[in-house]
């Protein structure tokens, strides 16, 4: 184990740890503040894949703002000095079976040994410039759908949400 | 450590718990917080498999760092719509809970 590996597993672990929070936490802003450790550790993985753009980008719009959104949602829609009515769970046994049988599905075929085509120590190269051509070029027609998207969610959100004018 | 079976076990755990938050609880916001460990469980592996394996003929190496930047446009996206819901149906009916939630005409 070389030093970069112990720094690796602190990340996976810093990603992982505050997911169950997330799952099980009685306190709902406990689990929206854990949330932000989950996408903090997700860019520092990020960065371990060498996608240095797409870890700013973790950093920008899921702490930023998801995070910040979910926040708002969770202190405007409860009372926060009752928590455990906010917290309520729904067939929680059969669920965390459900839950614990797909996690070991995914392991099963995770610990198979499938034979990827794998490529060992591949550069790791600034990505921005390629990602942007690649945008622009091999991927226009769903960035401009992605675009028109945006578009209708900030006019749909609104729509949504203010009060009808009598 | 740094190879592609890492990832995955991660993204397993972060999806399993994802299922479970999603599934389980009975707040709506809380639910929310279950699709955004469910994505990005998927974008980690879109990324994870982009980087350590070869790609087929035709595609590019980064063609998954693109995925989970299109991952998070849509998460965004989400997010926002479903909060502006919830808020609206909590100006209804004062609760988010989704066992409550019955009724669909306005």
């Amino acid at each position: 184990m070389n030093p970069s590996d112990y720094f690796l597993i602190l990340l996976g672990v810093m990603s992982v740890a505050p997911a169950f929070v997330v799952a099980f936490s009685k306190n709902l802003i406990r689990s929206a503040f854990a949330l932000l450790f989950t996408f903090a550790g997700m860019a520092g993985l990020y960065g371990f894949l060498a996608a240095d753009f797409l870890a700013v980008l973790q950093i920008l719009v899921y702490v930023g703002g998801i995070l910040v959104l979910i926040l708002f949602g969770v202190l405007f829609t409860q009372k926060i000095y009752t928590p455990e009515v906010a917290a309520g769970r729904y067939a929680f046994r059969p669920v965390l079976l459900i839950g614990a049988a797909l996690f070991a599905v995914l392991f099963f075929v995770l610990s198979a040994g499938v034979a990827w085509d794998t490529i060992a120590n591949r550069p790791a190269e600034p990505t921005i410039r390629t990602l942007g051509e690649l945008l622009l070029s091999r991927h226009l027609l769903a960035f401009e759908a992605a675009s028109v998207l945006l578009l209708t969610v900030l006019i749909g959100a609104v729509a949504v949400v203010r009060k009808e004018l009598t | 450590m740094n190879r592609l079976e890492t990832y995955l076990f991660i993204s397993s755990v972060l999806a399993a718990l994802g299922f479970v938050t999603i599934a389980s609880r009975r707040n709506a916001v809380a639910i929310l917080m279950g699709i955004e460990l469910l994505l990005n469980a998927a974008a980690l592996n879109f990324v994870a498999f982009g980087r350590f394996v070869k790609n087929a003929a035709g595609t590019h190496p980064l063609d998954g760092q693109i995925f989970a930047i299109f991952i998070l446009v849509l998460a965004a996206a989400e997010a926002a719509i479903l909060l502006a819901v919830i808020i609206a149906i909590y100006r209804q009916s004062e609760s988010i809970d989704v066992e409550r939630l019955r009724g669909l005409k306005g």
